[in-house]
């Protein structure tokens, strides 16, 4: 209809998905053949065309997360033949379309594979350590009302503009995918950096980014080896200046911690 | 039943300062005593979680993502409104309140409006206080735009993605206090029934998305934050998730919703491109500041567009009709959201919409380029271009952008008093979820006010007056209320996964949207509204005895999941019908083309609906029965709405 190029040919696909029912069971890529996709079709609508082929089948159809399908809510999460959210670069699963591939091709579709996110089910994984490293100091301790006047606070515009670069981290996980050794370093980086740029964060910088990496380290995420593989594929671009920053500002902090 | 509203007397200016002053307060030692369930962990139910966490509550806060921070509230683009009147361009409370009032085509009260607009000054400042980076100008102070609707600069934003820095705000709230153990964090848990006891809410059963395990919670008070019920629709902005189900239950336990008809058709969407179209993406309201609208002046040019014999950038100047500054000169593109939408329809209905369906219009923006150059609009806008050439394959910096209206919000939902609590005492409903600020129509970047006004400044309030004078003593979850409401719940699982039909949920869901869209969308009149309810009935009959539900419940099992809701929503579709098949006049975002002006703009009936219109719930299919809230207009004037 409105699409784009209307001259674009429908295509014939491969996909080998990984399967497994639960937590504990065992899983398996299992293959299956699609046919009459639409190039102006996002990756998770013809997900959703296999599963209506699945349901009325009467099989099983493949279970994987997915919610505002705008690229901001964080929830899609699929490794795409060996790619975090696929190939596009800055882009989440929900926002890549179905002409960056090609007529007859095979498509590998898996789940985040970290030891800190197991398996729920299919593509869907347990991303809830993320929400416990934020529980661990992602925060200004400031309780409603009483606060000062907004302008009250002025904050240069170069600094307010990176604070928010670092802010817009969308909690997807693929940064922890992507890394051969399952670092969270990223995620855990951008939150660290966005509070100690800004005045309001800069009070409870030093026990901010102890409590928060101690606890990275409690969910099992693996040690940064600084390869960047992260910051290449995390579809909203959080800049690898954000671990130099954690690590500045962690540093900073043992040394003169009263945690030691 | 006599509905309530319980607005405080007095000047409207400080009903709110004396209503705080009136409510019971619970003392610091005896907040440890109560426990406090919120439903939804939008911008309403995680500012009200944390919020009542900081006062000593013991609070349960509940959504069925995965994480509270992926509420759609993280989706909302533009901006929030506050009147703080930094840019001394004659803003003021009392201006935020009459644009929302008249915004609102006159069906919202005043008196919880005035108070929206009072505390919309404090939201700023806790959010700022949180680290939420809000754009800045270079001497370091924030910085405002305008949106639709106002003719001030009164919008705080983050770029393009204001909803996703103040949910993250409201998130780290929230974090902090479930580190504090003072909030308890159920993700993956969807709430499908409401208990009640002694005729109060006592609690709400649950199923956990990932077990199927139906499980039951106790409190003294439920705060649904739950958000909108767009996706009626099936296609609308809203995320996938979206539901109206635990405001749908409590509905049948008997809260009144209050004017479902009452729908916003948001007019910058990208257009429908094929049948396995899943969502429609928003391009915000913004974006309006430097676009101009058009389309061709004639049915010919659309139509040699369309077919592709020439480019719209071949169109000359005087062949394009800016149909918004040509017929709203003082508002020009930045009309109220019913207004542009309306005008897209009338202008595509004349057979002068573009693209290949004919079904949008254009968004331009090489006047703003010319003027400012790219990298400014860049700045402004960068990610919503990138976001429009992602989902299209089109240069917006080269090429107009299409677009069309489509479902964004609605301002009905369930009935709440100014206290914001629903006729079921104990029962609270906040943010999209309840009726009460918008009346017939939101005004951009007020729902992120709203969300935020009733969870951080107005609930923390309100929810200590009743809690003063509800005992201690807990209900056990062994009361027959919750086993009779977990056996509701396991009793309609079981009748969903029996069926065993040859029609899947989406395949239903898809046909309820078709005939929402088609009578009950942009345009209603009573014949379509009357045939529209014979097909939903239709339909919802064929559901339960065709529908296909695959797996079990002991699973995780996302089938089950959406046939909950949409067995709900085809129950809602329904009310709405009623309720805009009832309502003969037009306002705001219900357009009944039997009541329009002779240029097409909607005539209200002052006289015969200035009122809430409540529905209470009498049994699937049977009629309900509608109780009216009077609206009292004592501080504007009602008139006219006009834009021009």
């Amino acid at each position: 209809m409105a699409g784009s190029n209307p001259n674009a040919k429908p295509m014939d696909l491969t996909l080998k998905i990984w399967r497994q029912k639960d937590k504990n069971s065992a899983g398996q890529l299992v293959t299956y053949p699609l046919k009459n996709i639409s190039p102006d079709m996002s990756f998770l609508e013809m997900l959703d065309v296999l599963n209506e082929e699945l349901l009325v089948a009467g099989q099983d159809p493949v279970a994987f997360d997915h919610d505002c399908r705008e690229g901001i809510c964080g929830m899609c999460s699929l490794f795409i033949n060996g790619r975090a959210h696929g190939p596009e670069r800055g882009t989440t699963t929900c926002q890549l379309h179905m002409r960056h591939f090609n007529h007859g091709d095979t498509i590998t579709i898996e789940p985040w594979r970290a030891a800190a996110f197991p398996v729920h089910k299919d593509l869907i994984v347990d991303r809830s350590a993320f929400d416990r490293i934020q529980q661990a100091g992602g925060y200004v301790s400031v309780n409603t009302g009483g606060v000062p006047d907004a302008n009250e606070i002025a904050i240069p515009k170069t600094i307010a503009d990176k604070a928010f670069d670092a802010a817009t981290c969308i909690g997807c996980g693929a940064c922890v995918a992507a890394c051969k050794n399952a670092s969270a370093m990223l995620f855990v980086s951008a939150k660290v950096s966005q509070l100690a740029m800004l005045p309001q964060g800069k009070v409870e910088a030093k026990t901010r980014v102890e409590n928060m990496v101690a606890q990275m380290d409690v969910e099992g995420f693996g040690a940064c080896s600084n390869t960047g593989a992260c910051a290449a594929e995390c579809p909203v671009g959080i800049s690898l200046d954000n671990i130099a920053m954690m690590n500045r500002e962690y540093l900073g902090a043992k040394a003169s911690s009263e945690n030691v | 039943m006599i509905l309530d509203s319980k607005i405080p007397e007095g000047a409207l200016a400080e009903k709110w300062d004396k209503h705080k002053f009136n409510v019971k307060l619970v003392n610091p030692a005896n907040k440890r005593k109560y426990d406090i369930i919120v439903v939804g962990t939008g911008l309403a139910g995680a500012s009200a979680a944390a919020t009542l966490g900081e006062l000593g509550y013991n609070v349960k806060a509940f959504c069925f993502q995965d994480s509270p921070r992926r509420a759609h509230s993280i989706a909302a683009q533009g901006g929030i409104n506050a009147a703080k009147n930094y840019q001394n361009d004659g803003d003021s409370i009392y201006r935020l309140f009459y644009d929302t009032i008249k915004g609102g085509d006159y069906r919202a009260r005043e008196a919880n409006v005035y108070r929206l607009a009072q505390v919309s000054v404090d939201i700023i400042d806790q959010c700022v206080a949180q680290g939420v980076p809000f754009a800045r100008e270079y001497g370091g102070l924030l910085a405002n735009r305008s949106f639709g609707g106002a003719q001030v600069s009164r919008t705080f934003y983050a770029r393009g993605q204001t909803g996703q820095q103040l949910l993250l705000g409201a998130y780290s709230a929230l974090n902090r206090q479930v580190a504090y153990g003072k909030v308890k964090m159920y993700p993956r848990t969807e709430m499908l029934d409401l208990v009640m006891v002694d005729g109060k809410a006592r609690g709400i059963v649950v199923r956990n998305l990932i077990t199927g395990k139906v499980e039951s919670h106790s409190a003294h008070a439920v705060v649904l934050a739950t958000g909108g019920y767009g996706n009626v629709f099936f296609l609308s902005t809203n995320a996938m998730g979206s539901n109206a189900t635990a405001a749908w239950r409590a509905h049948k336990k008997g809260a009144l919703f209050a004017n479902p008809c009452f729908t916003q058709i948001h007019p910058t969407c990208i257009p429908v491109s094929g049948d396995y179209q899943s969502k429609l993406t928003l391009m915000s309201e913004s974006l309006r500041n430097d676009g101009r609208v058009w389309v061709p002046k004639t049915v010919e040019i659309a139509q040699r567009l369309r077919k592709g014999e020439i480019s719209v950038n071949d169109i000359k100047e005087e062949d394009r009709d800016y149909y918004l500054e040509r017929k709203y000169p003082a508002f020009g593109n930045l009309v109220p959201r019913d207004v542009a939408s309306r005008n897209a329809k009338l202008v595509c209905d004349e057979g002068r919409g573009v693209g290949s369906s004919g079904l949008a219009v254009y968004l331009d923006f090489a006047d703003a380029i010319n003027r400012e150059g790219q990298p400014a609009i860049a700045a402004k806008y960068g990610n919503l271009f990138e976001m429009y050439a992602k989902i299209t394959d089109e240069n917006p910096y080269e090429k107009p952008m299409r677009i069309y209206p489509a479902v964004h919000y609605t301002m009905g939902g369930l009935w709440v008093d100014y206290n914001l609590m629903t006729n079921i005492p104990g029962l609270y409903a906040t943010g999209e979820c309840n009726f009460s600020d918008h009346g017939a129509n939101r005004l951009g970047a007020s729902a992120l006010m709203q969300g935020l006004a009733d969870g951080y400044f107005v609930i923390p309030y309100t929810i200590g007056d009743y809690l003063a004078q509800t005992p201690y003593d807990k209900v056990s979850t062994e009361h027959p209320a919750f086993k009779e409401a977990e056996q509701n719940v396991m009793g309609i699982t079981q009748r969903l996964l029996s069926i065993k039909g040859n029609r899947t949920v989406d395949d239903f869901h898809k046909a309820l949207g078709q005939i929402m869209w088609d009578y009950c969308g942009m345009a209603r009149n009573a014949e379509g509204l009357q045939f529209a309810k014979q097909e939903i009935r239709k339909l919802r009959d064929e559901f339960w005895q065709n529908v296909k539900v695959t797996g079990v419940n002991e699973e995780l099992n996302q089938t089950l999941e959406k046939a909950h809701r949409v067995a709900d929503f085809l129950e809602l579709g329904e009310l709405m019908v009623d309720d805009a098949l009832h309502r003969n006049e037009s306002c705001g975002g219900h357009f009944r083309e039997e009541y329009q002006t002779p240029e097409n703009e909607a005539l209200r009936d002052d006289e015969n609906f200035a009122y809430v219109a409540a529905w209470e719930f009498t049994g699937t299919g049977n009629q309900p029965v509608l109780h009216k809230e009077e609206l009292k207009f004592e501080n504007v004037k009602l008139t006219q709405r006009s834009y021009k």
